[in-house]
């Protein structure tokens, strides 16, 4: 079977498109390229959407931590400890058994067990919570100039906020939260040895390279692929990060600007 | 456990719950819990100690050790560690055969890997296929744990590297006035001065090791998650003593309090240890310390 042919059959397997079964025995480098990159389809997923809506939380959470009103600031500060306080791996089982038992009493929770909502949930507040520590911290550190500034031009509430807090405290989180993006990325790897079900083999990344490091019983071919498609992603969050990034800062000169450090946090 | 439990079905509320929660099965989840104290126990050290390790080689001034520590250090990152995980504790495995094939069985002829098979003579296997349960078990444990130390010292490594450059430059210049070598000045300089640099970097680490501690599952240990999945699950009076629905939503509520309530203790711990190590340091809050020690 040539190359092209196991693209055609394997590219959109992870989806459940194309061929059924996995191959079984005499796997070629080929299989393996094409299977792990097309489970990546489910982290690149998994991660966007997660990150997409965890930004707008993450915003509501940081101002509910910094707020002065006890009965805003007490949830977000219980919400974010309870979730950087706890394992992903044990938030994502007890988030599906959770589902798991709704599903019985309610028909409306039937597709939350499924990974791509359920999983897609936990991910999102998950990321809710690293994300508004991050903005919480960069919340904080608005120099007090810039706030004095702003008072004294007459602008306050609402409009002080789009004008002056909210970009200055994207400008100073955005390194870090640029580290959060990648570190979201690749826990999504977890999803799928955390409860939630690989409907017809169809898994995500590292599902189809532990696959095949089970069959082959050589995990020096699988793992090192699986790493270079994360390098690869990694580069690529980094690349659009830093042009959004460039873009808050465009205002400052060149030495100022707070950079990224790339700062691995391993698994949350 | 108690008295009162030889017929549970007889039993309610409270009682039945005291009865049900010191079954046999329910010792070993408790069990598990000591397995993971134990892992952390053993991997934060080791972890330690790789990276204090990693990290000498990589300010060494021999090129290929300074080399081997850079890499090591740069190997955890971009790529998500429970690929590591996944990877080291096969490859680990098969390093000790392949190790002990070659010491034990030096005449023998047939390749290792045989299509899909990863074979060594019998006298190479680790644990024999004759030894008893608890050895096997306690080497899958072991594995886990150096692949723990592994991960993690690279973590650590980094860490320390990263205090060892912190260590202000003039206290190096003035041990190397008083003619000190650089051996001597790397003991009795930067290493007793580094700590206090490091430990932000190795609390974050350490909190990060407690929240890695549950994929101890995905290595094929019978760790707490297994016996969170196995104890929760639905039993019929037929087959227990104690019938119950799907419970394991409410076990895996049990381990997040368990890991909450960890966190957080260790948080105290190290926030005073952070105090307790500023003392006398040439740092802010060693400084604060002495302003208001006046």
């Amino acid at each position: 079977m040539s190359c092209y042919e196991t693209i055609a059959d394997y590219a959109f397997r992870s989806l459940g498109f194309g061929e059924r079964l996995l191959p079984r025995s005499d796997f070629t480098l080929c299989q393996h390229f094409v299977l792990i990159g097309s489970g990546l389809i489910w982290n690149i997923y998994f991660g966007t959407v997660a990150l997409l809506t965890g930004f707008i939380l993450a915003i509501t959470m940081a101002l509910g931590k910094a707020s002065t009103q006890p009965w805003l600031r007490w949830p977000a500060e219980g919400f974010i400890l309870l979730f950087r306080g706890t394992p992903f791996f044990i938030q994502c089982f007890f988030a599906y058994f959770v589902f798991l038992s709704l599903k019985g009493s309610y028909a409306f929770f039937d597709s939350f067990t499924a990974a791509w909502l359920g999983a897609v949930i936990v991910l999102f507040l998950n990321t809710a919570a690293y994300s508004g520590e991050i903005f919480y911290g960069a919340l904080r550190s608005i120099p007090k100039g810039d706030i004095e500034a702003a008072d004294a031009y007459g602008l306050h509430g609402w409009k002080r906020f789009r004008r002056i807090t909210f970009p200055t405290m994207m400008r100073l989180g955005w390194p870090a939260y640029t580290n959060e993006a990648i570190f979201l990325f690749h826990t999504t790897t977890l999803v799928f040895f955390s409860g939630f079900p690989a409907r017809q083999q169809a898994g995500d990344a590292l599902y189809y390279a532990s696959y095949f490091a089970d069959k082959t019983f050589n995990p020096f071919v699988p793992y090192p692929i699986l790493a270079f498609y994360f390098i690869l992603l990694t580069l690529c969050i980094i690349g659009v990060y830093s042009l959004i990034g460039r873009r808050l800062n465009r205002h400052l000169p060149q030495e100022t600007r707070a950079k990224f450090r790339f700062r691995p946090q391993l698994i949350r | 456990m108690f008295e009162y439990c030889t017929d549970p079905q007889e039993l309610e509320g409270l009682t039945w719950l005291s009865c049900y929660l010191t079954t046999g099965v329910h010792f070993l989840f408790y069990w598990a819990f000591g397995k993971v104290l134990l892992l952390l126990a053993i991997a934060a050290p080791s972890a330690l100690a790789f990276g204090f390790l990693g990290a000498m080689a990589a300010r060494s001034l021999i090129a290929p050790l300074r080399w081997f520590g850079k890499a090591y250090i740069s190997v955890v990152r971009g790529v998500p560690d429970v690929a590591f995980f996944l990877f080291f504790v096969i490859a680990l495995d098969q390093f000790f055969e392949w190790t002990r094939h070659q010491v034990k069985c030096p005449d023998w002829d047939q390749p290792i890997r045989q299509g899909n098979d990863f074979l060594v003579c019998p006298a190479a296997k680790l644990p024999l296929n004759t030894a008893p349960e608890w050895q096997h078990e306690t080497y899958g444990f072991l594995l886990a744990v150096l692949t723990f130390a592994i991960v993690f010292g690279a973590f650590a490594a980094n860490v320390i590297f990263g205090a060892m450059k912190a260590v202000p430059r003039a206290q190096m210049e003035t041990a190397e006035a008083y003619g000190m070598t650089r051996r001597q000045s790397f003991w009795r300089v930067m290493v007793p001065q580094m700590w206090v640099y490091a430990l932000p970097g190795l609390s974050n680490t350490w909190m990060v090791l407690i929240k890695a501690t549950p994929l101890l599952f995905l290595l094929g240990i019978e760790d707490i998650v297994y016996w969170a999945r196995e104890l929760g699950e639905r039993r019929t009076a037929r087959f227990s003593d104690y019938p119950h629905e799907d419970w394991r939503m409410w076990y895996f509520l049990a381990l997040l309090i368990f890991y909450l309530g960890f966190t957080l203790l260790s948080e105290t711990v190290l926030r005073r240890l952070q105090l307790r190590l500023s003392r006398g340091q040439a740092t802010a809050a060693g400084e604060a310390q002495r302003k208001t020690a006046k």
